[in-house]
């Protein structure tokens, strides 16, 4: 008798966990990517709006100055040796925004974490939505910037296109780890603010954006060689002018930026997993 | 007797060293309303995060619908409804909005899910501000949105933490009709509160908890009549001379209760316990005979008042 009753609820419940348990993850995104739309027009404005301003600033004023002096940089313009490295800060930028504050959010100023959980969503499923709906952002935006570069003939390289790719990469090794630490935040004491001034800025300044690395002096450089954006930027270059470099160093790149990411996604899915479960 | 959709046993769960829910056993059958009646800071809520497959429990068993949360957690939040304590819609999208996408994570086609927004806005009541963002709802709105969304998936179970708290009576009473729709169309609810009333109002049978263990449990009238009178005389004779007085009517009706604000004098006759107290020659400021209630059970279980 037991058994006959219980039966259809327990394959009710069984069927209706199959949906969420497989596709999640796309519920998740799919519920970040409309929270996007209520600041839709910020995200188009900055996303024509940055490329344009950073190349002309650089492209036309600065470059004339360093290409007047030196002659370029490494043999090719100071325009397209810079445009690789804004690529990659396009996607940094990104990152800084949509894998920290919407973290913090979610758990606490908006707790929607809480209500996706209580449906049949794991913390894990949170994670990986979360992360998809930036690339979902991130993609277009890098793409955006690497036309306007094309545009202004800063990306001669018919492989030059994989920078968008090279970039992205980049956004989720430092947006990742971010990710994992955002997530650890219960009282919000500034401390989202500290992060861009004092991790994000730096590393912008030290990462061979602006100029080699090896200008700098040598007790400096090894901040470039962590330095998560200098081996996206490098990265890059390889790809968008043929940037001579061995090809071990282009390996190690693109293994330093998949290791940081993959590090960061999964304890950033074990400190979501673990919050939820109170 | 149809079997029951949860079962808990000796379930416990602990902070560090603390045991927040310590050994509680209960049933819910299909289609019953079960309150959980206590303080704030019963374990409550911990009880209701473990039977919402979102805690894991410490220690003891518990099945949901005949699964186990620990194997079996979203198969078993697929089919509840689940209303918390704060309201966690999302504000940075508008109201219908909320429905939609929390009907997504059931899996519900988009191509169905607009129909069901709709349905259960005009359930709430809510279909003219569809629209709105959800900050510019009112408290009593954003729970009854709330309580949508916890019904988008049609559950078989809806788990209420503490619906009503907060709201102005009006606002309660529109809840209360929502759910009791609800009850009478034959959905399981499990709630909490610390208001006696909405516990008689909406439960059939209920726990009454207090530091994570089980005081009492059964109907609301079985409660009373188990720990409480008939009725209950309620008599101040102003704070500083409350205590001195209830002195003299120690043995009045079968139990007198002194509160710091007023004395209750449990009896089947409050009417009569008055003319006693009169003829005696003392002189209440304010009296009144009302009917034993939850809040006298809970009183007489802990010694202490719900709300305190």
């Amino acid at each position: 008798m037991t058994e006959q009753i219980t039966a259809p609820a327990e394959q009710r419940a069984t069927l209706g966990g199959q949906l969420p348990r497989r596709f999640g993850s796309w519920y998740v995104a799919e519920h970040r990517i409309r929270g996007m739309r209520s600041y839709l027009r910020t995200i188009i404005a900055t996303s024509i709006g940055n490329p344009l301003v950073y190349l002309f600033a650089l492209g036309v004023g600065l470059a004339s100055l360093v290409n007047a002096h030196a002659g370029g940089v490494g043999g090719v313009s100071y325009l397209t040796f810079v445009a690789p490295a804004l690529l990659a800060s396009a996607a940094v930028t990104v990152a800084g925004e949509e894998f920290t504050y919407p973290m913090v959010m979610g758990f606490k100023w908006n707790p929607i974490f809480f209500a996706m959980n209580a449906a049949p969503i794991s913390g894990k499923q949170i994670t990986n939505g979360m992360i998809i709906a930036v690339v979902v952002r991130m993609v277009p935006t890098v793409a955006l910037y690497f036309l306007v570069t094309v545009a202004f003939g800063a990306s001669p390289s018919p492989w030059a296109f994989l920078g968008i790719a090279t970039a992205t990469l980049t956004g989720l090794a430092i947006g990742l780890p971010m990710m994992a630490y955002t997530s650890t935040i219960e009282q919000d004491r500034g401390q989202l603010p500290l992060l861009q001034r004092f991790v994000i800025l730096p590393m912008f300044l030290f990462s061979g954006t602006f100029f080699p690395l090896e200008q700098l002096p040598l007790y400096l450089q090894p901040i470039g060689w962590i330095s998560p954006l200098w081996h996206g930027t490098q990265l890059g270059r390889v790809v968008a002018f043929g940037h001579p470099e061995p090809l071990w160093l282009t390996a190690t790149h693109v293994a330093y930026l998949s290791a940081l990411s993959l590090v960061g996604w999964t304890i950033t899915q074990r400190i979501v997993t673990a919050r939820l479960n109170k | 007797m149809p079997a029951p959709v949860i079962v808990a046993s000796q379930l416990t769960k602990t902070y560090k060293d603390v045991a927040a829910v310590d050994g509680i056993s209960f049933e819910v059958a299909p289609g019953e309303s079960f309150g959980l009646l206590g303080p704030n800071g019963a374990g409550k809520s911990t009880t209701m995060r473990m039977v919402g497959a979102v805690s894991t429990r410490t220690s003891g068993t518990l099945t949901i619908l005949g699964l186990d949360p620990n194997q079996h957690g979203p198969e078993i939040r697929s089919q509840l409804g689940v209303v918390p304590q704060t309201d966690n819609l999302d504000q940075e999208i508008r109201v219908r909005d909320n429905l939609i996408v929390y009907g997504r994570y059931f899996g519900i086609p988009r191509s169905q899910i607009a129909a069901r927004a709709d349905e259960l806005l005009e359930f709430a009541q809510l279909s003219d501000r569809a629209k709105d963002k959800v900050d510019e709802l009112s408290g009593g709105m954003k729970r009854r949105l709330t309580i949508a969304r916890a019904l988008v998936n049609d559950p078989r179970i809806l788990l209420l933490d503490e619906p009503t708290t907060g709201l102005d009576p009006q606002a309660r009473h529109i809840l209360w009709d929502r759910l009791f729709r609800l009850k009478e169309q034959g959905t399981t609810l499990v709630l909490t509160t610390h208001y006696m009333d909405e516990a008689e109002q909406l439960c059939d049978r209920l726990v009454v908890v207090d530091k994570g263990t089980i005081m009492a449990q059964g109907s609301p009238a079985e409660l009373i009549r188990e720990y409480s009178s008939r009725e209950v005389l309620e008599v101040r004779f102003g704070s500083d001379r409350n205590a001195a007085v209830a002195e003299t009517l120690a043995g009045a009706g079968d139990r007198v209760e002194v509160l710091p604000d007023r004395i209750l004098i449990y009896s089947s006759n409050g009417e009569a316990e008055l003319v006693k107290i009169t003829q005696a020659g003392l002189e209440p400021i304010t009296s009144l005979v009302r009917r034993s209630s939850l809040e006298d059970v809970f009183l007489r279980l802990t010694g202490r008042t719900l709300i305190e």
